[in-house]
């Protein structure tokens, strides 16, 4: 299989990533790219927390992950790739050519956010920077739970 | 009578109705303080998290051991050192025995619900 999900959602591991989507998608490994978390034995213990034992948890760097994407992809397990923030999706696509697709899965309120959906808030700088990875060829869209449908970058930027 | 508080922290509405059925049951209020995730990020969470703890002791009584709720949660208690404490799996049986139970330390009041909790899970039969 691959990394069947490359997701930005600023709680990174919680029950929509680990039920919601490893669920049906029956994912063997998450992996939690975030150069903070990477660096923080207490941060990845509390993490590691939130997942069952039989899916392993890989926490990496910008670096190290534009390094190791394509070992994950060539994995035979299914995965889901996790960034925190904009800013980490463009700078691992920058890297990576074999990124190709996005999911914003939660961007929360906080000071120059507007609402976009529900579940998306975006200063205009960040909304630009979702369209911008579009033209370079990434597939972006919003969606938080697998029933729910995939909202093109268009419709909420 | 204690100051300690407890502060339940949870998805969607659960902390809310597990506060009113407590106050059905018990008629106690004032106890208890229900936080939701909805809608929050880490920093939306943590401020909630601040605003129902206050400045006292509390015992934060979180729906899944692991996930927003608890990741917040476990941060906040690492800020608070001794005065917060963090249970996982919340139940309202844990909660009936804690709001009777407060004249102790934060640590001493979490123990003692997950006991009263943990005791509430049963299979019948049996």
């Amino acid at each position: 299989m691959t990394l069947a999900l490359y997701r930005i959602d600023d709680r990174l591991i919680h029950g929509q990533v680990v039920v919601g989507w490893g669920q049906p998608l029956n994912v063997a490994f998450i992996v939690l790219v975030d150069d903070e978390v990477s660096s923080s034995d207490w941060e990845q213990d509390l993490y590691r927390m939130g997942v069952p034992p039989q899916i392993e948890v890989i926490f990496a760097s910008v670096e190290q992950a534009a390094a190791m994407l394509p070992g994950w992809e060539a994995d035979g397990r299914v995965g889901i790739l996790l960034v925190g923030d904009i800013d980490t999706a463009v700078a691992l696509a920058a890297r990576v050519p074999q990124v190709k697709r996005f999911n914003v899965g939660g961007v929360h309120h906080r000071a120059g956010r507007t609402e976009r959906l529900r579940f998306v808030y975006l200063t205009d700088d960040e909304a630009a920077k979702l369209r911008q990875l579009a033209t370079h060829g990434v597939e972006v869209t919003a969606q938080d739970v697998p029933t729910a449908r995939a909202i093109p970058v268009g419709e909420f930027t | 009578m204690s100051d300690l508080r407890g502060v339940i922290v949870s998805h969607a509405a659960v902390a809310q109705a597990l506060v009113a059925a407590v106050t059905a049951i018990t008629g106690i209020e004032g106890v208890l303080t229900a936080v939701s995730n909805e809608g929050c990020g880490t920093e939306a969470l943590g401020a909630r998290l601040r605003e129902a703890v206050g400045g006292g002791p509390a015992v934060l009584f979180v729906d899944l051991p692991g996930g927003s709720c608890f990741t917040s949660s476990a941060r906040y208690a690492k800020q608070g050192g001794a005065a917060i404490a963090v249970v996982t799996g919340v139940n309202l049986a844990m909660l009936l025995d804690f709001v009777f139970h407060r004249d102790i330390p934060p640590a001493e009041a979490a123990r003692r619900a997950v006991d009263a909790g943990a005791k509430a899970i049963r299979v019948t039969p049996s």
